[in-house]
């Protein structure tokens, strides 16, 4: 199918973006399209007005910044897989993107369009959630920089409002962290029905720090905040791990579907975590 | 309407077009080039991949005017002078298609696997090939073809005289 018709503007900066999304009060803002024009190929959406963020070169790339990296919202899937910057000190980030859908998407899909599209069953929300990021928002009334925590309100739902853009994502340094991202599905190619993000600070054997994110166990990215808890200064012990990461879905309010019904998240969040955990602290 | 300005299979196009045109029937509808397929319109099969700027995307999920002033390559700009690339050649030798919908984009996506994967295994080609779907289930003969491809000199180059053939 093909779009509804839509007036279209392709500004060069972001101070031009922002002007044209104030001239509209139904405007939608397309960064790599790739959740976008299924949309509204669907019809799911046709909003009046089209912002294409693509000529916005100060949106791009991936930059160090004292103890944080800072990636550019525009910043494609693809190229955050290759940056060593983000192999580096961000390894969840590339552990999660690696399984999103497919290399054509991921040439043309961005980490900022995914953050503010905010599908639940998404795979960038949750590491993002897990490394503290903070986003870059800038609006009509200048800058402003959100946590991660505060970002995620609802389904689809994000802290970036009607006339703002996302432009950056700020994250602190892990280096060093062991980290993996355990996904399920029953085929390639899908949404994750759950899937965990795991990245620890290891003191010798034991486990100094745990960030665990998830995926799909709620209407946002949600933290497995009682499994850190108990995993921080711990021995590393495989029972001690199996036990914390038995609590992962504590807290959480899962969606019950045709993949599986909230029990079935609960349970896979569990086994889920012990995998991602294991894995991330090299075993 | 918009103006754009791409360069498609080496030549260069300016044309007029609604903002909401998909790059695929700019593609097709505009400017002819049939060899670019659609299959499920909904950015799930691949059969539509295209090169942009050297990397595949599914052009059923790009917007022509997101093309503007970029480099598209398709199934079409792979043969120079009758000579088929060496991937296209792969397809052929290794039978890698049953009815060949999919084909062009199976080719398409074979020559980006390589840019990353010079030397692939054939996990990395099975990955590769993630985006793309083979209705007639033939997966087999097109990962073998990928993978002899990639014993031709410059498989991964996006014309077959590039690609020295």
């Amino acid at each position: 199918m093909i779009p509804a018709a839509f007036d279209y503007a392709a500004p060069e900066t972001v101070a031009d973006a922002l002007a044209a999304l104030a001239d509209s009060d139904d405007a939608k803002v397309l960064a790599g399209g790739q959740s976008l024009l299924p949309i509204l190929r669907m019809r799911l959406n046709a909003p009046e007005k089209i912002v294409d963020l693509g000529k916005i070169a100060e949106l791009r790339g991936i930059r160090e910044d004292g103890d944080a990296i800072v990636i550019g919202a525009m910043t494609a899937y693809a190229d955050i897989l290759t940056d060593p910057l983000v192999a580096e000190h961000a390894a969840l980030l590339k552990a999660a993107i690696e399984t999103v859908a497919d290399p054509q998407i991921r040439h043309r899909g961005t980490i900022g369009g995914a953050l503010v599209h905010a599908d639940p069953a998404g795979d960038v929300g949750a590491p993002v959630l897990a490394l503290d990021a903070e986003l870059v928002i800038a609006g009509p009334g200048g800058e402003r920089t959100v946590a991660a925590a505060d970002f995620f309100e609802d389904l689809f739902t994000t802290a970036v409002g009607e006339d703002e853009l996302l432009t950056a994502i700020r994250i602190p340094k892990h280096t060093g962290w062991g980290a993996a991202y355990e996904k399920f599905v029953r085929v390639a190619h899908q949404w994750s029905i759950v899937a965990v993000a795991a990245t620890v600070r290891m003191d010798g054997d034991a486990i100094a720090e745990a960030r665990v994110g998830l995926t799909n166990m709620g209407s946002t990215p949600l933290r497995a905040t009682a499994t850190e808890a108990a995993l921080a200064g711990s021995a590393g012990t495989a029972q001690g791990i199996a036990h914390a990461c038995g609590l992962a879905a504590e807290g959480t309010s899962p969606p019950s579907d045709l993949n599986g019904d909230a029990d079935y998240r609960r349970h896979l969040a569990g086994v889920l975590t012990r995998r991602a955990v294991l894995s991330a602290v090299g075993r | 309407m918009t103006r754009i300005t791409v360069t498609v299979d080496g030549d260069r196009y300016t044309d007029d077009i609604e903002p909401r045109m998909l790059l695929v029937q700019y593609l097709r509808e505009s400017l002819g080039k049939v060899g670019t397929v659609i299959g499920c319109d909904t950015s799930n099969c691949g059969a539509c991949t295209v090169h942009l700027d050297g990397r595949s995307v599914k052009s059923c999920n790009v917007l022509a005017v997101q093309a503007d002033g970029r480099d598209v390559t398709t199934i079409e700009g792979l043969a120079q002078d009758g000579e088929l690339h060496p991937m296209q050649r792969a397809f052929h030798e290794n039978h890698a298609l049953q009815c060949g919908f999919c084909t062009p984009g199976m080719i398409m996506q074979g020559i980006d696997i390589l840019i990353d994967h010079p030397e692939p295994t054939e996990e990395q080609i099975r990955h590769g090939l993630e985006g793309n779907l083979c209705r007639c289930t033939g997966y087999h003969n097109i990962v073998k073809a990928v993978a002899a491809a990639a014993k031709a000199p410059n498989a991964a180059a996006l014309s077959s005289s590039a690609a020295g053939a």
